[in-house]
């Protein structure tokens, strides 16, 4: 999947430039986008073959192949930022759980198809906006990356979003399965947009979006697809659960990497 | 073989001839995806951007790339991978949009690469058939079988078919 690319990324004017605990921060932190990426995209691909009809079943596929693309754009620069000779393939094969930085969110298992569209939509309704601010980061990869994706993810919110409406409108059965996902998943939108202190460090640098600058536009698309989908606003004060961007895991991470990793583990220094 | 008298204009020319992988009748000069041409000595670099941050196809027109100048002798190739300033669908030039709707494939709506994505529910634009011409056709899902396509029917020849997707 993360094959070698021939083509060579530009070396960002600014890359230089960053004092030595600033780029340390900015590794973390692009490692972190990395691999939520990564997880997520995992996640959907798990879905192919599988999908309740052929169009949707493509829909997860192509979702998961955006994500996927964002992440080697990603991993290739938080290489470069780290500047010990580590590849995107290190980067994404060779950790272990603990060293992972994804919120706990994206690594939550696919459960039934309102359960995936569920975790989709909570992360696309962030994701869509954070990449819209990112695109004016002084930083020129994180932007020109961003730049990229924003329109992925805008057809990605939108799939997501109508989803929602048609399962909550829809029939006894896929409305009680939509609020028993929302009842299930709400709870770790919370980590998205809660800065651990790498990231406040970075927004105070002025280098990332602040997020409390997104909430209003989040909460007012929830809003508005909740109203469609003639669903009930979950109550704010929900358990939330977070913990995954410094590391602390849910069990079902080390799944995934035991998937993810095999062939390296087993072979290592295997190419393609 | 080795080339010494290489000019930027035989260069594009030689791109010309390279094709999209997924959609073999374009070019990708079609595709608007070549950024840029230097030529210094023998050294050409080639500046190319991606229509999709995942797709699989750049890999492969890379390489294409470096075999087309290869065979002319041209052996000191770099090829910039450019994310900056991204690439839209506005880039593709009408004479790739004419072949892309004589492959069955209907191109994208000029200029709505921004327009109202979150128009939930809502469908870009009219999109043309390719198959019988008519404007009455709907889209079946936005996403299609590659990252650059959506899935399309005809309503009145009931032909289902891609449509190269605002980006």
């Amino acid at each position: 999947m993360l094959l070698l690319m021939q083509a060579a990324p530009s070396e960002s004017a600014t890359l230089a430039s960053y004092p030595a605990e600033v780029r340390q921060l900015l590794f973390h932190y692009v490692l972190q986008l990395a691999d939520t990426s990564l997880i997520l995209g995992h996640r959907l691909s798990e879905w192919c073959g599988h999908g309740p009809i052929l169009e949707q079943d493509l829909a997860m596929a192509n979702i998961a192949l955006d994500l996927l693309g964002e992440t080697r754009s990603l991993y290739q620069y938080a290489a470069e930022l780290e500047g010990k000779g580590r590849t995107e393939d290190d980067l994404a094969y060779l950790r272990a759980a603990v060293e992972y930085r994804n919120p706990l969110l994206v690594e939550q298992p696919n459960g039934d198809f309102a359960h995936t569209i569920v975790r989709q939509f909570l992360f696309d309704n962030f994701h869509y906006p954070f990449l819209q601010q990112l695109k004016s980061s002084p930083d020129e990869r994180l932007a020109g990356i961003a730049e990229k994706a924003v329109k992925e993810a805008a057809y990605h919110l939108k799939w997501s979003s109508e989803w929602i409406i048609r399962l909550g409108d829809g029939t006894p059965e896929s409305r009680q399965r939509v609020e028993k996902a929302i009842a299930s998943l709400w709870r770790y939108a919370t980590e998205l947009t809660t800065p651990t202190a790498t990231e406040k460090a970075l927004q105070e640098a002025g280098i990332i979006p602040d997020y409390a600058a997104l909430q209003p536009a989040m909460a007012a698309h929830v809003a508005h697809v909740l109203q469609e989908a003639t669903l009930p606003t979950p109550a704010a004060s929900t358990f939330a659960l977070a913990g995954g961007k410094e590391g602390r895991h849910s069990e079902h991470l080390g799944y995934i990497l035991t998937e993810l990793q095999y062939v390296q583990r087993a072979y290592p220094g295997l190419t393609w | 073989m080795v080339a010494t008298d290489v000019t930027e204009a035989r260069v594009w020319e030689l791109l010309e001839e390279v094709l999209d992988p997924e959609v073999p009748v374009l070019s990708i000069l079609d595709l608007g995806i070549v950024r840029g041409v230097q030529v210094a000595g023998e050294q050409v670099t080639v500046h190319i951007t991606p229509t999709y941050s995942g797709c699989p196809a750049m890999n492969t027109i890379a390489t294409d790339i470096r075999l087309r100048l290869l065979a002319e002798g041209i052996t000191q190739v770099t090829i910039h991978n450019q994310l900056s300033p991204a690439w839209t669908t506005d880039w593709m030039t009408p004479a790739g949009r004419e072949k892309l709707e004589a492959y069955g494939i209907a191109p994208p709506v000029d200029g709505t690469a921004t327009g109202h994505m979150l128009n939930l529910f809502g469908q870009d634009t009219a999109v043309r058939c390719p198959n019988c011409k008519s404007d009455n056709t709907r889209l079946v899902s936005q996403f299609g079988s590659t990252a650059c396509k959506a899935s399309y029917q005809c309503n009145d020849c009931h032909e289902p078919f891609d449509y190269f997707k605002c980006h």
